[in-house]
């Protein structure tokens, strides 16, 4: 489904040029649910970013479905069935969240078919089919909406870059519910989250961990989950807010 | 009418056939159809163009339509039409003129509406401003609006010009007596070389008077818009204005908010904001499959909504 060659990613900054990632190998076949983890800092996010277009890497080849799509932007890899939820959901004046989701859907959903897609991510419908995405929102609101989105578009592959980040601890119980549904239904598609949480690791298929800028360690959840116990990656909700205050 | 004046009303006013209740429909300097009710009379103006509309005490849930309709390249005409409004009324109000030029003329309406709300009454009024035709004439718009509010009136004004206006100068005025309530929503898209300046003057003379005034524009092209709101508290009173606008290309944007209070218990507020359409905003639309031109056009559309 989706295969990462030989990525390599460097930036020129005030520190002079940095290398981000190098030489990051790894496939998530179909069916698979695959979280990848890490330190903070170790090049998490710039994957998932890579793999949506966002940025190009420097070199390497990133294939998708035995197609090469290292050049395409974003929007062909959209339309190819890649879809991408930022760690950071963007909020837009005006624009309503049934707007978002019919655009997601490509198509005029209706407002039945909107509110399913809404309740999947534990959120009343009647709610919220009509509010702004706006600042109005709290950032729990703003990321369930992100992640329905994500359903509505209903792709082969998606990737969630931090669902956790930035949601208070009741919002990330009945997020981690979200995910273990679509764990549950996935069916000729695949799942990449990027996350530090145990509870999302419970659930991953394979493991795999970024630290300094390349793969350390990637395997079957049930193996690599035990070495991470007890390190920066993997944590459980409590221990992140202690760490945060 | 011929099919362009028909296709203008579309727009400017979202008529398909004759509307129902009250109505003026005022076409290349002439009247097009009018129609008064039994509470709603509208009469012309004897000493200059325009029209008066009177609105009996108690008439609800009744509407008056009044758009005007340019196709006559060339033609400048300067328009008074006064409303006045009974007390304990309810009342829509659609005003709005679309301009089609296609010669070498400038074409120019400027409509100067003045309304007189009585007590306990609501009125909605919406005004639209659109301009079409590939003539090198102008087309030029420049409303001036008057409200005088008496005492528990509101008043809920949605002034919109997205399209096709070369120039317009915009002023609005209002005056507020205790209890009234006025809420403006603009939305302003300036493209090509058009220049546009909106002007609101508001005094909240009584006790309780409120003014929430909010207007959202996006400036494209070389276009330029200068948007100047001004609140002044003279009472017990809240004011809030807003001016949100979305730079693009080489526009510019002159964002003047003013509040004035003469009394310590005025309480006022503005916010103004000036920026482009944020890189996350159409990165995010573009993983949704839209190219980055169609996301760009869906913010400023829900943007403009």
């Amino acid at each position: 489904m989706l295969e990462l060659k030989n990525i390599c990613f460097e930036v020129d900054d005030d520190l002079g040029h940095v290398a981000i990632l190098h030489d990051v190998n790894f496939t998530v076949s179909k069916d698979k649910f695959a979280v990848i983890t890490g330190p903070n800092g170790g090049g998490k996010s710039t994957i998932a970013k890579l793999i949506a277009g966002v940025i190009k890497p420097t070199s390497g080849q990133i294939l998708f479905n035995g197609t090469d799509i290292t050049n395409a932007d974003i929007t062909e890899r959209a339309r190819m069935g890649i879809s991408y939820a930022l760690q950071q959901p963007v909020r837009f004046k005006g624009i309503q969240v049934i707007d978002l989701l019919r655009i997601a859907a490509g198509r005029e959903l209706s407002v039945a078919e909107s509110c399913e897609y809404l309740s999947k991510v534990g959120m009343c419908a009647r709610d919220y089919i009509y509010r702004e995405v706006n600042a109005s929102l709290s950032g729990g609101e703003l990321k369930r909406i992100e992640i329905a989105t994500i359903l509505a578009r209903g792709t082969q592959l998606s990737v969630f870059d931090e669902p956790e980040a930035g949601i208070d601890l009741w919002s990330f119980q009945s997020l981690i519910h979200v995910f273990q549904s679509m764990r549950k239904s996935i069916s000729d598609s695949s799942i990449l989250v990027i996350s530090h949480q145990e509870r999302i690791l419970e659930i991953a298929d394979e493991i795999i961990v970024v630290s300094d800028g390349t793969i350390s360690k990637h395997g079957p959840g049930s193996e690599v989950l035990p070495e991470l116990i007890g390190t920066s990656s993997a944590v459980n909700s409590c221990e992140k807010l202690t760490e945060r205050s | 009418m011929d099919s362009i004046q028909k296709k203008i009303l579309q727009e400017v006013a979202d008529l398909h056939k004759v509307p129902e209740g009250a109505y003026n429909i005022r076409a290349n300097g002439e009247s097009a159809g009018r129609r008064s009710t039994e509470n709603i009379e509208i009469t012309s103006k004897t000493e200059c163009s325009g029209i008066d509309i009177r609105i009996k005490d108690g008439t609800k849930n009744e509407s008056v339509h009044i758009p005007v309709v340019l196709s006559e390249s060339g033609l400048k005409e300067t328009v008074y039409n006064d409303f006045y409004v009974g007390e304990d009324c309810d009342v829509l109000i659609v005003a709005g003129c679309g301009i089609h030029n296609c010669g070498v003329q400038d074409s120019e309406h400027d409509g100067i509406h003045r309304f007189f709300i009585g007590k306990n009454s609501r009125v909605r009024y919406v005004e639209k401003h659109y301009g079409e035709g590939d003539g090198k004439g102008k087309r030029i718009l420049n409303p001036g609006t008057e409200v005088h509010m008496e005492e528990g009136s509101s008043m809920e004004m949605e002034m919109v010009q997205i399209k096709g206006v070369d120039s317009t100068e915009r002023v609005t005025t209002a005056e507020l007596a205790e209890g009234a309530k006025l809420l403006v929503k603009e939305r302003l898209m300036t493209h090509g070389e058009q220049s546009a300046v909106s002007v609101y003057k508001v005094l909240l003379n009584g006790k309780d008077s409120s003014a929430d005034i909010v207007s959202r524009s996006v400036a494209r092209d070389s276009s330029y818009q200068k948007l100047d709101l001004c609140i002044t508290g003279n009472a017990p009173c809240h004011g809030h204005t807003e001016c949100d606008s979305i730079i693009m290309d080489k526009g510019h944007i002159l964002a003047v908010p003013q509040l004035e209070a003469n009394d310590t218990s005025s309480e006022l507020i503005h916010e103004a904001a000036i920026g482009k359409i944020a890189g996350e905003q159409l990165i995010k639309l573009m993983t949704l499959g839209l190219t980055e031109a169609e996301a760009e056009q869906q913010i400023i559309n829900g943007f403009l909504k």
